[in-house]
Parts: C-alpha cells; sequence; structure tokens
C-alpha cells in the first residue's frame, strides 16, 4: 500500500472548498511521510481542465470517475468508484471532509476494505512513518491520538479543521477511470431536490447572530428570537434540528452542514452544543449561551453562559437593548 | 414488516466522562443510558407500526455488555416487540469496524425489510454506522433521513445534504440512519417500563453468530490509540443560574468586553 487518496467533492460544478483544505493538508502529511497524494474526483460531465486545476492544491495525479451513476451526490455508487480507484491505486490512506455525502462514502469504504476509520480528525500528523490522527472526544475535552492497524487507513476530518489557501494555480495530469457499480449501490434514487433559498438576511455578513435551536418550543419560539436579534441591528441563525422540524428557514442554519459564520457576537437560545453545530460558530467573537440545562456541552465553549428559561431570558435582554437604543 | 433498530448503550451525556489512562478507553462504569438519538429511531419504527403497516414487528438490536440489558429494556419499553443483545467479553474494545461486523452478523440473521439506526452515538458522535452495516449486509442505505414515507417495497426519505434537502427512494430491505428532528419520541407509561422486562429477550454471543473474535473487540480493531493530550480550550467561562438578573448581568458583560456600546 503506498499513497495517499483525498476523496474531493464537486457540488454545484465546482470542487468543494472543504475537499481543497483537506487536499492541502493531506499533501503536507503526503511530503513528510513520503508518500504521493492523488485527488479523486466522482460526477458526472466533469471538465478536465478544472479537476487538473486541483494540482495547484497538492494532487500529484487526478483520478476522475465520470459517470451518469455519479451525478446525483448519491454516496454508494461513490463507495464502488472509490473501490474500483483503489484497486489499480492500492492507497494506504484515504482523506476526505466532512460532508453528508463524503461521510456516507468512507464509511462504505472502510466497510468493504475492511479498513479503521477516523472520523472527525482534526490534526493530521506523520509519527513513526505512519498517520497519526488527532481525533477529539467528549466533548472536545480530550484528543486521542489515533492510528491504523489495518493496511488501509480511512480518515473524516472535522469540518473547517482545515482551511484552503488559493493554491499555487499549478495543474496535475487527469486521469479518467471506468468503476463497476453494484446492484445494491443503485437502489437508492434521487428523486427531488429543494435547493436551499438563500432569501432570507445573510447571515454570513451579520455582526451579531441570535441563534435558536430546539429549546425554543416550536416555531413560534422563533419570534422573541428575532425580536431580539432586530435589537441588536442582527440576523437570526438556527440549528439543524429546527430546520429539519420546519420551524426556521435552512439558510439560516449554521454547523456541519450548514454556514460557517463567524459573527463579534453569538448568542445561542436553547441549543445543546453538539460538535456538529459548534463547528460552524466557534470562530464567533464572544459566545453567548442561554440553556436550562446545566450540563449542556455549548457552556464547554461559551464565554459567557446562563443557565435559565429562554422565554424569560431572551425578551429581557431585547428590553435592555432596546432602552440602549 | 420487520423493523430492526440498532440502540447503543452511552454514559449518561449529563454526567462527566472520562478516559482510561491505561487502555485509553471511555470509562464505561459510570451512569450509562440509552442513546439520546436512537429513540428517535425507535419512534420512527413505532410510528410505522401505528400507522401503515400495523402488522409491524420491531427488534431491538444492540452490542455491550450484559449490563447494557437495562437500555434494552429502555429501547423495548418505548415500542419494540423484542430483543437481541450481542453480549461477549471478546466484543470488548471494538472500534466501529468490530460493531459494525457484529451488528451486520446480527441483523443479517433476522432478514428485516428496513434497518433503523439514530444519527449518531452521543458518546463518540460519529455518524457512519448506517454506512458501514449497509455496506457490509450489501443493502442501501440513506443516512440523517428528517421523514420516512414507506410504499411500494421502498421508502421514502427526505434529508437534508449541504445544498439544501434531497428526497430519495430505497428499495427495502435497506438501511436509514434518522435525525433527531425526525419526530418528538415520547416517554413510556410506567406499565411499558414494567412490561419491557417480560418481552422476548435473546442474548447471544460472537460463536453463536459465526463472527471471528479476532475480526472484532481490541484484537480486531482497525484504529488504535496512542495517546491523549488535551486540546487548547475556548479559556475562561462565565457560568450564572438566573436569578431574574440573568439579562441585567449579561448585558454589563458585554459592555464590559465593549461588543455593546
Ligand atoms: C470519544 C470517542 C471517539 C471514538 N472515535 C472512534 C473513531 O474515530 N473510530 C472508531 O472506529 N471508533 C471510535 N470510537 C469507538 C466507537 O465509538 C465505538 O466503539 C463503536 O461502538 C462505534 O460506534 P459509534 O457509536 O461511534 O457509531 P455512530 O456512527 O456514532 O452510531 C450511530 C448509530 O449506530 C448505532 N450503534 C452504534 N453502536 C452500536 C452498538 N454498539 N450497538 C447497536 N447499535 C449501535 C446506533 O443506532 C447509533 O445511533 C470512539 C469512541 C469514543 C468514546
Ligand atoms: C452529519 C451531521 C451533520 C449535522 N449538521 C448540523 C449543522 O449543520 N448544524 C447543526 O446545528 N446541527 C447539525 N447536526 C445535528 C447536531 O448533531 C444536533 O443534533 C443539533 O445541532 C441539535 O440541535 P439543538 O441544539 O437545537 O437541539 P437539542 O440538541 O435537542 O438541544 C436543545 C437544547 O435546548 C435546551 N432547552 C430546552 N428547553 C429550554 C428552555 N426553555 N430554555 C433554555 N434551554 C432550553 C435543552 O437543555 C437542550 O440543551 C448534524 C448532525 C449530523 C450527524
Amino acid at each position: 500500500m503506498a499513497g495517499i487518496a483525498v476523496l474531493c467533492e464537486v457540488q454545484g460544478g465546482e470542487i468543494a472548498k472543504g475537499s481543497l483544505g483537506v487536499l492541502e493538508e493531506a499533501a503536507r502529511l503526503g511530503a513528510a511521510l513520503g508518500e504521493p497524494v492523488e485527488a479523486i474526483v466522482c460526477g458526472s460531465g466533469l471538465d478536465d481542465a478544472a479537476m487538473g486545476a486541483l494540482g495547484g492544491f497538492g494532487a500529484s495525479k487526478v483520478r476522475v470517475a465520470d459517470d451518469a451513476a455519479l451525478a446525483s451526490g448519491i454516496a454508494q455508487p461513490v463507495v464502488d468508484a472509490c473501490a474500483s480507484a483503489q484497486e489499480s491505486g492500492q492507497y494506504r490512506y484515504w482523506l476526505a471532509g466532512a460532508s453528508i455525502m463524503a461521510a456516507d462514502a468512507m464509511a462504505g469504504l472502510a466497510a468493504r476494505l475492511g479498513a479503521g476509520i477516523v472520523i472527525d480528525a482534526v490534526e493530521l500528523h506523520a509519527e513513526g512513518g505512519a498517520l497519526v490522527t488527532r481525533r477529539s472526544g467528549l466533548g472536545d475535552s480530550v484528543l486521542a491520538h489515533c492510528g491504523f492497524t489495518t493496511p488501509v487507513g480511512v480518515v473524516v476530518t472535522r469540518s473547517n479543521a482545515f482551511a484552503a489557501t488559493e493554491g499555487t494555480g499549478g495543474s496535475a495530469p487527469v486521469e479518467r477511470f471506468s468503476p463497476s457499480f453494484k446492484a445494491y449501490s443503485q437502489a437508492v434514487q434521487l428523486v427531488g431536490h429543494e435547493d436551499a433559498e438563500d432569501s432570507g438576511p445573510d447571515i454570513g455578513a451579520a455582526e451579531v447572530l441570535v441563534a435558536g435551536g430546539r429549546g425554543l418550543g416550536d416555531a413560534a419560539g422563533f419570534g422573541p428570537i428575532e425580536e431580539c436579534a432586530a435589537a441588536f441591528g442582527g440576523a437570526v441563525a438556527a440549528t439543524r434540528a429546527v430546520v429539519d422540524a420546519g420551524w426556521y428557514p435552512y439558510s439560516a442554519q449554521v454547523g456541519q452542514t450548514g454556514k460557517t459564520v463567524t459573527p463579534k457576537l453569538y448568542i445561542a437560545c436553547g441549543i445543546s452544543g453538539a460538535i456538529q453545530h459548534k463547528v460552524g460558530m466557534q470562530g464567533s467573537g464572544t459566545i453567548v449561551a442561554i440553556n436550562k440545562d446545566k450540563n449542556a456541552p455549548i457552556f464547554d465553549y461559551a464565554d459567557f453562559g446562563i443557565v435559565g428559561d429562554v422565554t424569560t431570558v431572551v425578551p429581557k435582554l431585547t428590553e435592555l437593548i432596546k432602552a440602549r437604543g | 414488516m420487520r423493523i430492526a433498530i440498532c440502540v447503543k448503550e452511552v454514559p449518561d451525556p449529563t454526567a462527566e466522562k472520562r478516559i482510561d489512562a491505561g487502555t485509553n478507553r471511555l470509562v464505561r462504569s459510570g451512569e450509562n443510558t440509552l442513546n439520546p438519538y436512537d429513540r428517535h429511531a425507535i419512534e420512527a419504527a413505532v410510528q410505522i407500526k401505528e400507522g401503515p403497516a400495523p402488522d409491524t414487528e420491531i427488534t431491538v438490536v444492540t452490542v455491550g455488555p450484559e449490563s447494557a440489558s437495562r437500555s434494552v429494556d429502555r429501547a423495548l419499553a418505548q415500542g419494540g416487540d423484542q430483543s437481541v443483545h450481542i453480549a461477549d467479553d471478546a466484543a470488548a474494545g471494538s472500534d466501529l469496524l468490530g460493531t459494525a461486523r457484529i451488528l451486520a452478523a446480527a441483523l443479517k440473521r433476522g432478514g428485516y425489510d428496513l434497518i433503523l439506526l439514530g444519527q449518531q452515538a452521543a458518546d463518540s458522535e460519529s455518524y457512519v454506522m448506517a454506512g458501514m452495516v449497509a455496506e457490509l449486509l450489501e443493502l442501501p442505505c440513506v443516512t440523517q433521513a428528517a421523514s420516512i414515507e414507506l410504499g411500494d417495497g421502498a421508502v421514502t426519505v427526505k434529508r437534508q445534504v449541504e445544498t439544501g434537502y434531497d428526497t430519495v427512494k430505497a428499495t427495502t430491505p435497506c438501511v436509514v440512519s434518522v435525525s433527531d428532528a425526525i419526530n418528538d419520541p415520547r416517554y413510556p407509561p410506567l406499565p411499558a417500563i414494567m412490561g419491557a422486562k417480560r418481552k422476548p429477550h435473546e442474548v447471544l454471543s460472537l460463536a453463536d453468530l459465526g463472527v471471528d473474535a479476532g475480526a472484532v473487540g481490541a484484537a480486531g480493531a482497525g484504529t488504535s490509540v496512542s495517546g491523549l493530550s488535551k486540546p487548547e480550550g475556548r479559556g475562561d467561562t462565565i457560568v450564572i443560574e438566573d436569578d431574574g438578573s440573568a439579562a441585567e448581568q449579561l448585558v454589563a458583560f458585554l459592555i464590559e468586553k465593549k461588543v455593546v456600546a
């Protein structure tokens, strides 16, 4: 086994930003281990020149599986494509950023190859000639130094753990390969897609975000949150739990699958503080948490925490901020 | 229809957790509980039984020490009909790969139409077990379902992805992990809790499933933890209990930090 394969994801015709950061980190790791790094791209109607540009982010070769079966972003055909790439490439490590598709694809690949898998890696180190990840656990209170005992190791990195640069502008040779697909991999069909409408306020630009989670109780619970955000001259953010439940629009979602925000002030109301939420807002200037459970993980990464009920604390806060004008 | 739900016992998320410095494993001897995310998978199965498929039989499947039977009962009380519990000393120390292998062996034997999992486990916060189990069973897989509809030998699932919401259709048998927003799990009434113990429980060893002990547990783990360190924290956190003046104290803090003028 030799070399590092990085699954680079195409979103809306372009390589996802998250994939570029992971590819660059893989190149640093590859240099330290003396292993070449190859980018694997799966999709349909992919452009060779655009894919070759991955060379500017550290890939020595770009291997492209271009097939209608890979058009929908469903993970299992991607598992087949990665397994085909593995057969010819015999990679020692597989790396991918944490998207819904990539995590599912790496899960399937690890199971098929009988490979160890590390989820949510925040650092990649070369130690004793091998990859040893840092995997944070227990609400980020500990970093486990986690390596592999299997011939192949699979890693899904944490969202935003590795920021991409602009790249060197270089390019790499592109090689196309044709995967063979399993029947069960094609038994999931995409039958509809609703694009996230970006009609609401641009939460990425807001200096103050007042964020609501399931602790608001229901969709109406967002009323006081909106008033509070307005008092601060800011915008409203939300967790996946409330977006999935239909309480608030997707465009306001912060976190792994949603947006990454860095406002001056982030006020988390009725939010437990799952890692997948944290990765989208931990770069905020000041973090305030209001939660009635004193053990909620959100308090571990807040600057100011209030153990209390959002329905009483938030309206008071709104009045005080309004009064300051 | 036959539904299996994979449930995991985890350390109580509200209790303090620690990792054993000798084994680098999570200390699981404290207060344990049913993974809260799995309660949504159970509720999803119960709603299928109460709605479109009344003849549904629900089996709760777990891998864990014998003491995990408390969480199995908790799951059964919420609506399961029977349980399959794989308890074997050789399974201790299983990582994702080992756990997936054991679960897949148990699930294969059951011949289920639908296999449900939670979106993630509260202790490890991974979210890949569904994809691993599906691959080992060679079944279609859909993760992070925000809604599930049954019909015509298929399930239709709405799920969030980075660009919005996908609706996907998977033929059964298949594996689905559910989002924590798919439903509001009910708390079982006392008689259901009392009755759970009397439901059929099957406790199996790895040998019963024909699983090679060397492929699972600490011996078969694909990952190994060689050390632990402390991540950089965010720094000081002020936490106050609201005594009626919390909003005032917060505003004073924000003024002091010059976040508000
Ligand atoms: C802090 C921490 C970090 C870890 N990191 C890793 C890692 O990076 N790689 C690795 O291989 N292992 C890791 N482990 C070990 C791993 O968590 C568990 O040993 C193993 O059970 C895998 O399941 P999971 O809970 O991570 O799966 P998840 O993918 O989080 O679980 C999703 C769903 O799978 C089902 N499920 C999970 N476990 C069981 C079970 N035992 N019985 C029945 N159903 C189950 C449940 O429906 C659950 O909702 C870690 C453990 C800890 C405590
Ligand atoms: C692959 C994947 C991707 C994900 N992507 C994202 C993402 O992009 N963004 C995201 O947010 N999540 C994401 N999640 C989901 C995440 O893991 C959590 O499930 C989610 O963030 C929980 O949302 P919540 O905090 O609103 O709800 P909960 O976890 O249910 O927390 C509600 C909190 O409200 C508190 N509360 C209840 N009532 C009150 C009250 N009256 N006053 C004060 N507090 C109260 C409770 O104590 C609790 O802490 C993802 C998960 C996975 C597996």
